[in-house]
């Protein structure tokens, strides 16, 4: 097809394109973002990054216990094994969320993206929904795969249908409601490294600050807080071990998901109110 | 078209765009000129909603941005050729793009022809070169084939030949009907390419004509001699009804006149004349005096008023001075 304006065309009131014009929606704006998280090699490196720390320090630690022979401690499932593999990947999912939004603003690109969807909700939201389907689907098949394999290594007792559902679901879902958090920051701050160094910071200190508090019995009760709804150990607490009387179970996802919405709402706040 | 309504644009206490009203019609191409910082960008991002405007309104054929359906399809826009992801493909830059208009596929391919990067297509943006960047950026700006075009500094950055070829280009949609918008700092690139003019200095509307209007005006002309007899021809002059002016080095400027006649003059006057020339003041020197109290950058020079561009290499100051040249 020759493009309209290569043939000479006479003067004319005014121009009409062939193309038709119909209204655009959120599916176009997802078909748009998923073409760019996936064309970006970075986001595969992140990811991949991901699936290959959870499985080395998962199957890793399995084995460690396998060849210490020691056995594992009845009340606790084996499934509490891959929490180490799911803070570490956690790290990764933090940085894929941030850049998901901060990489646009870094190249000017979300000028070009405004001006084809000057909907700024809906480019928020579509790369939210993106992002939140990619890390949770990648999360989800490696703890679990992970899991598997911890299973048939370790003796233990058999997790119940309640512990597989959480430490595979429950986990992958905790871990990509801290990138959407991420990517709620990311839209806020405008940049890659303050994004990733604000959720660092939200996710380590807490945890820092609540052990220095622990020598000061004034501060006995600040300090209990933030350890146990500090990051890890509410990640801890979603294998069903929770610190003291912080968020378990389905509770802690509840509190991540909590963070989350807050997050993100703030990044709908600042995406529409500011100036690109 | 594109219908600006005392579109005003703060940042902080600084006005960067005072009360522009102007409409940008179809069928021609609009060039939009100031010089450094007169607020041309911010202007061009707050037609496309990208800022907003601290007051007044932008609407394109009659609609606020946010209400146009697909915009692509309607408004194009180049305004830096960097607004793209560097290591994303120029082809996947563009498709995401497309897909968010829902413009078919097919169309990326067509585009990247147009403005010849079909070769380059799968490789990464950032390796581009500023040409090639600004090639991308108008690839997008045509993706979705809009009846409207806003290109911000276009030349920017391309080789003679890339010039001559978006200036063609631009004169070919325009032809189509379609609404050209471009903005320079470079007055002698407008003349080549638009047919109508908006000149802006620290906000302001300084001037809204036709290129044929702003050149009649902005240009004078005068005929430039020297003579060795001038008392004898100043005389003759005024014996003409004609008026001189006195430039540097003996130099007579006369208004209202041509070579042909002031030759004639002499000849009849029995006058030796060293030098007789046509002159023109360049459109460049026009646009310069009608911002020079706007420019908000100054390079200080010695003397206040914007220096007239140089002739030759200026003497060192230190020189001994050619006296009686």
């Amino acid at each position: 097809m020759t493009t309209p304006h290569q043939q000479p065309a006479a003067p004319a009131a005014s121009y009409t394109s062939p193309i038709p014009i119909r209204r655009a929606h959120l599916g176009d704006a997802l078909a748009s973002e998923w073409t760019k998280i996936r064309s970006v090699r970075s986001t595969m490196w992140t990811l991949g990054v991901m699936v290959l720390l959870m499985t080395v320090i998962g199957l890793g630690l399995a084995a460690l216990v396998t060849a210490v022979g020691e056995p594992a401690p009845t009340d606790e499932s084996v499934l509490g094994l891959g929490v180490f593999g799911a803070l570490t990947g956690s790290i990764c999912v933090i940085t894929l969320g941030a850049l998901t939004v901060t990489s646009e603003f870094g190249t000017g690109m979300i000028r070009t993206t405004l001006t084809a969807c000057p909907s700024r909700a809906r480019v928020l939201a579509a790369k939210a929904l993106v992002f939140f389907v990619l890390a949770f689907t990648a999360a989800l098949v490696t703890v679990g795969l992970v899991a598997l394999c911890q299973v048939a290594m370790v003796d233990g007792r058999e997790p119940t249908g309640e512990e597989w559902l959480l430490g595979t679901v429950g986990v992958s879902l905790f871990v990509a409601l801290l990138g959407l958090t991420s990517l709620g920051v990311g839209a806020v701050v405008r940049h890659s490294a303050g994004a990733i160094t604000i959720m660092l910071g939200l996710m380590l200190l807490p945890l820092v600050a609540g052990f220095f508090m622990l020598g000061s019995s004034a501060l006995q009760d600040v300090s209990e807080v933030l350890l146990e709804y500090s990051v890890p150990a509410q990640l801890i607490g979603v294998y069903g071990e929770a610190a003291g009387s912080g968020p378990a179970g389905w509770g802690a996802v509840a509190t991540m998901l909590g963070i989350a919405a807050v997050a993100l709402g703030a990044g709908f706040a600042a995406i529409g109110a500011r100036d690109v | 078209m594109i219908e600006l309504d005392g579109l005003t644009k703060h940042f902080g206490r600084k006005v960067a765009v005072d009360r522009l009203s102007f409409t940008v019609r179809p069928g021609m191409v609009t060039g939009f000129l100031g010089p450094n910082g007169a607020g041309k960008s911010t202007t061009m991002r707050m037609m496309l909603d990208l800022d907003n405007p601290t007051s007044g309104t932008v609407r394109i054929d009659g609609r606020h941005y946010r209400q146009l359906d697909e915009p692509l399809r309607t408004i194009g826009a180049l305004l830096d050729a960097k607004a793209m992801h560097g290591g994303r493909s120029a082809y996947n830059n563009l498709l995401c793009l497309a897909q968010a208009n829902r413009i078919p596929e097919r169309r990326v391919s067509e585009v990247l022809d147009i403005v010849g990067l079909s070769a380059v297509a799968k490789k990464k943006s950032k390796g581009f070169s500023l040409g090639m960047g600004q090639r991308l950026g108008i690839a997008s700006a045509l993706l979705g084939d809009p009846e409207i075009l806003m290109f911000d500094e276009p030349v920017n950055g391309l080789d003679p030949e890339g010039i001559h070829w978006i200036r063609t280009l631009m004169k070919a949609l325009a032809q189509e009907g379609r609404t050209i918008f471009v903005s320079s700092h470079l007055m002698s690139e407008m003349a080549l390419t638009a047919d109508h003019l908006i000149v802006i200095g620290q906000g302001r509307l300084l001037a809204d004509t036709s290129m044929a209007d702003f050149i009649h005006r902005n240009s004078r002309s005068y005929v430039r001699l020297r003579t060795p007899q001038r008392e004898q021809f100043l005389d003759a002059l005024s014996g003409a009804g004609l008026a001189a002016a006195e430039a540097q080095d003996g130099v007579l400027e006369v208004d209202g006149s041509t070579t042909e006649a002031l030759g004639e003059l002499a000849a009849e006057h029995r006058i030796v004349l060293h030098e007789l020339s046509a002159q023109r003041a360049s459109l460049e020197e026009a646009f310069m005096q009608m911002t020079a109290g706007s420019v908000e950058y100054h390079a200080h020079s010695a003397d206040a008023a914007p220096a007239p561009p140089p002739t030759g290499p200026a003497a060192p100051q230190w020189a001994p001075r050619n006296e009686g040249a």
